[in-house]
């Protein structure tokens, strides 16, 4: 086998990989989206004054953070096959036994527990001053939080949130692990019909790393924009 | 649910589960301190100013955070098996399909993307101890080995740990992923007892509540570990 030959099988695979691309998109995008949405609600209770919605919000963040994303995507996929009469009675089977349902579920819950501890750090750090001022021009609770507190937390949180959007990438490929043929899974397939794993795993390095480039120099891009109001320190 | 079949002995699966905790704890810690000490290296390496030095440790970490690591896990077990039989057949003569010990992939595996995460974790640290510190060292006419071992290490030591508790919590999740190549720690045998009990919640439950509790127990022993490198801190002073 000469050493051309390696790379032309290179490119071979990643053509094969790209079809993997938009699934791979797909399930990290939905499951962000998703987990933002509820984040919102679980950051609003771990900064509340009332005890039991904090000591729910801080439970479920405590749960999804220390244990394995595989474990939690195992638990949904599998462990509701257990109760299969129950989901069945409740109209929810349907769903439960869909390998892409269970995907974003458990991705999205997961990335809910650290979104959420993003934007309550995010929310912290918003000066009490501000709070203050908007509520003496006469601004109502609900409207100083989406007008005045909440974007303030986003651009504290924005830096750390790439982060999470890269981690999220990442593990879209334990999806692979639930029948489901993105960028991982069809690099099992090919390897598997191939016997030649070395190439066909490094090419799809090659995609995820091309992925998070393009994350990352989205993400600077997006800090410039959202700090465009903010004074520069000279 | 049935809790009966986690219990202790023949009729249960409560002693697997244990020796599976075992497994998973000895690869954790394993692949922490070798990930730890690679980390520092290539956290030196950072530090050293030289583009030589400087380079490829950037290309390592960008690189390691930027692949899912169950890819990492396939590509050294089977592309690494792969390149294995290829060089016993071309250059041994060995025809034969070489298999790599998956505990020895597992604990490497982890300890590469741990070392990626530990080194910016360390250079950070470093840099975080105080400059007057390093020139009060050199003041006093310590070499620059006595003043990296004397002063800095002591310091960056106790500013790294809050970070490498967090790389503590990554690599002990990181384990689960062993289980795709058929090292029996917590996950897999918790798949194991599913397929044979069909009570695949009973089993990722109990596998759910013992990593939980892990991580519990030994984010305590890192608040330990923690108050005795704060001795003799001074607080806002």
């Amino acid at each position: 086998m000469g050493f051309l030959d390696h790379f032309a099988f290179i490119a071979e695979a990643l053509a094969h990989l790209s079809v993997g691309i938009p699934r791979t998109i797909l399930l990290a995008v939905a499951s962000l989206l998703i987990g933002f949405v509820l984040a919102i609600g679980v950051a609003a209770a771990l900064l509340s004054q009332a005890f039991l919605p904090r000591w729910i919000a801080n439970g479920y963040v405590y749960i999804f953070r220390s244990s394995p994303l595989l474990v939690q995507i195992f638990l949904i996929y599998y462990g509701s096959g257990q109760f299969r009469s129950l989901f069945e009675s409740l109209g929810l089977w349907g769903l439960f036994r869909e390998a892409w349902f269970c995907a974003i579920l458990a991705l999205a819950l997961n990335t809910c527990a650290y979104q959420a501890v993003l934007i309550a750090g995010g929310l912290r750090a918003v000066p009490w001053g501000q709070i203050e001022a908007a509520q003496a021009v006469g601004m109502s609770r609900c409207r100083v939080f989406v007008t005045v507190a909440f974007p303030q937390a986003l651009r504290h949180a924005l830096p750390a949130y790439s982060n999470e959007v890269v981690l999220m990438i990442k593990a879209t490929a334990l999806a692979s692990t639930i029948t489901i043929l993105e960028i991982t899974g069809l690099a099992k397939q090919m390897a598997s019909e191939t016997y030649r794993p070395f190439e066909v795993f490094a090419a799809a390095g090659l995609v995820y790393i091309a992925l998070n480039g393009a994350v990352a120099a989205g993400f600077t891009r997006g800090e410039r924009f959202l700090r465009r109001n903010v004074a520069q320190r000279t | 649910m049935d809790l009966g079949i986690l219990a202790w002995g023949d009729t249960g699966w409560g002693d697997e589960l244990a020796r599976g905790v075992l497994t998973t704890v000895a690869i954790a810690s394993a692949a922490y301190l070798v990930g730890a000490a690679l980390g520092t290296l290539l956290a030196a390496m950072k530090l050293s100013g030289t583009p030589a030095m400087n380079v490829p440790a950037a290309v390592y970490t960008t690189t390691m955070r930027g692949i899912p690591e169950m890819l990492v896990i396939y590509l050294v077990f089977f592309g690494g098996g792969a390149l294995s039989s290829w060089i016993a057949s071309s250059v041994l003569g060995i025809h034969d399909r070489v298999d790599l010990p998956s505990f020895a992939v597992g604990v490497v595996c982890i300890a590469l993307s741990v070392a990626a995460y530990a080194c910016e974790v360390i250079r950070g640290a470093v840099l975080a101890v105080p400059g007057g510190q390093i020139e009060a060292a050199e003041a006093v006419g310590m070499t620059r080995s006595q003043r990296n071992r004397l002063v800095v290490a002591p310091q960056a030591f106790r500013m790294a740990l809050p970070g490498m508790t967090n790389v503590w919590q990554f690599a002990l999740k990181d384990t689960a992923l062993v289980s795709i190549i058929g090292v029996t720690e917590v996950m897999r045998t918790a798949s194991i007892g599913s397929d044979a009990t069909k009570q695949p919640f009973t089993f990722y439950f109990a596998a759910l509540v013992i990593f939980i509790v892990i991580a519990y127990l030994s984010q305590r022993l890192f608040v330990r570990l923690q108050a005795s490198a704060d001795r003799g801190v001074r607080w806002g002073s």
